[in-house]
């Protein structure tokens, strides 16, 4: 039977190094079945998380031969054969042990958002083409990879200043939907920093439910941001109507 | 907030990655085709002449103003040149590019950037980008002005004809006018921005538009390369011909 050498972090938040492991391949196998034989015969102690291994639940999210993947769907036939493959937790967030990182910044970002809140005597009749799009952004899985790619927080280290792809996804989600009261445009410009975003998509690249986080969320939402922060026209257009309500 | 300090496998050094593919080779063709086409459309829009053959008139200098320099002495290009040029360099799909292969903001998805202070789009000049939609607007006028060229390309002294300059001129604006309307701010502009389109005014031809127009902006990038190339071309061609370098061959 083939082998492969896997090169997997061992350490926790004060360090670590890769370790190399031996883990024979068998057809249709994928990173994380390499990381269970790990686990099974080699290194029992190695910390992983994963639950589905249907690319469902977004937990076994790691950097693979240095790309953010979820290891469930990273067949190891797809990796090239006659070199280490490298598996790494991911970078943008602090290790607890191994390749499970301490992913609870988002859940604290999550809370800023302004939840689901639906206009008052909403009549709840809507049609198809009205949710068509916020369809896309209920796929999300919550892996965290467009977070770990994200280089405003990978390299810049934003996390005050951010909110990351995952919640532009979010908000999107929640401002587009036709039911929906709240206009979340300030909370984009001011807390989640939008602008900060430029936009290279890297978010998108590593999506494994291919949502079009770029050009589906983020950009609709940057123009949402235009059209309340930074078109003088349609700032003249609410004055005057603002001033005919009043 | 993420402790940095506990981010023990983070890499320190511009370009460092674990990534063994060559990442860096997907900015070479952006570099050599936006920076040899900034090149090319700068010395052009400085030259101020070979611009204008028989029917034809270089996508560059149209619409053509002052052409006989009453008040204007420098080359007409000029004049009119800043609307396409801020509307391609405030397109979402070249700030993508640019923002890669020049700025290495990052160089690509996973590999470390320099550490500077970085402001994304929030600041001077890049808060600009914002004010993409009103370039939108020019391009629109510019794009009247440029099928214009093309039906009067078709005019040869009086007579209905068709040449190979014709023909490029009219790829041209094909391609110009699909990457135009492939817009993001257009797509928002036309649709997008609702919440409800069974709820708002015009909703149902709303939606139709927003969605023909999505399914163009999916291709944005490709147009946004295709009529790169094909304005550069057109306005070569025009320059060989207008120069004498080569004679245009009627079709009909």
């Amino acid at each position: 039977m083939a082998e492969a050498l896997l090169k997997v972090f061992r350490g926790n938040k004060d360090g670590g190094q890769s370790v190399e492991f031996k883990v024979p391949v068998a057809p249709g196998m994928v990173v994380l079945d390499a990381l269970h034989y790990i686990q099974g015969h080699l290194a029992p102690d190695l910390a992983v998380r994963w639950n589905c291994k249907a690319g469902k639940c977004g937990s076994c999210s790691a950097e693979v031969n240095g790309r953010p993947r979820l290891t469930c769907k990273t067949r190891m036939d797809s990796l090239p054969q006659n070199e280490p493959i490298t598996v790494i937790p991911l970078k943008t967030f602090p290790v607890i042990k191994d390749l499970v990182t301490d992913v609870s910044w988002n859940y604290k970002v999550n809370k800023k958002i302004p939840p689901f809140t639906p206009k008052p005597g909403a009549s709840w009749k809507f049609y198809q083409d009205d949710v068509d799009r916020v369809q896309e952004f209920r796929k999300c899985i919550e892996c965290f990879l467009c977070q770990n790619v994200c280089h405003v927080l990978r390299d810049h280290d934003k996390y005050d200043q951010f909110g990351g792809p995952r919640f532009f996804v979010r908000v999107a989600g929640l401002d587009m939907h036709p039911m929906d009261g709240v206009s979340r445009t300030k909370l984009l410009k001011n807390d989640l920093g939008i602008g900060l975003c430029n936009i290279t998509k890297c978010c998108t690249e590593v999506c494994p439910e291919d949502i079009h986080i770029t050009d589906n969320a983020i950009i609709p939402l940057k123009e949402r941001v235009v059209d309340e922060f930074y078109d003088p026209v349609l700032w003249i257009v609410r004055e005057i109507r603002g001033a005919r309500e009043t | 907030m993420a402790e940095s300090g506990a981010r023990t496998v983070k890499a320190p050094e511009f370009g460092q990655t674990l990534r063994g593919d060559s990442w860096w080779a997907e900015t070479i063709p952006v570099v050599l085709l936006l920076g040899g086409f900034g090149l090319y459309a700068t010395l052009r829009a400085f030259e101020g002449r070979f611009y204008e053959w028989g029917p034809y008139l270089s996508p560059f200098y149209s619409p053509l103003i002052d052409e006989h320099h009453r008040w204007w002495k420098l080359s007409p290009a000029l004049l009119i040149l800043g609307g396409p040029l801020g509307f391609r360099a405030t397109c979402y799909y070249y700030r993508k590019a640019y923002y890669r292969a020049f700025f290495q903001d990052p160089p690509a998805c996973a590999v470390s950037e320099w550490k500077r202070t970085y402001k994304g789009e929030t600041r001077f000049p890049f808060v600009l980008q914002n004010i993409h939609r009103y370039f939108l607007y020019f391009a629109i006028i510019f794009l009247f002005f440029l099928w214009k060229d093309v039906f009067q390309a078709f005019n040869f002294d009086g007579k209905f004809g068709m040449g190979v300059g014709t023909l490029v001129l009219l790829v041209n604006i094909i391609l110009l006018t699909t990457y135009t309307l492939s817009c993001h701010s257009l797509r928002h502009l036309a649709g997008g921005k609702l919440d409800c389109f069974s709820c708002a005014t015009f909703g149902k031809p709303r939606y139709k538009v927003w969605h023909w127009l999505s399914i163009l902006n999916e291709r944005h990038m490709w147009f946004a390369w295709m009529s790169l190339i094909s304005v550069g071309l057109a306005d070569f061609y025009i320059r060989l011909v207008a120069s004498g370098a080569i004679q245009d061959a009627r079709i009909f």
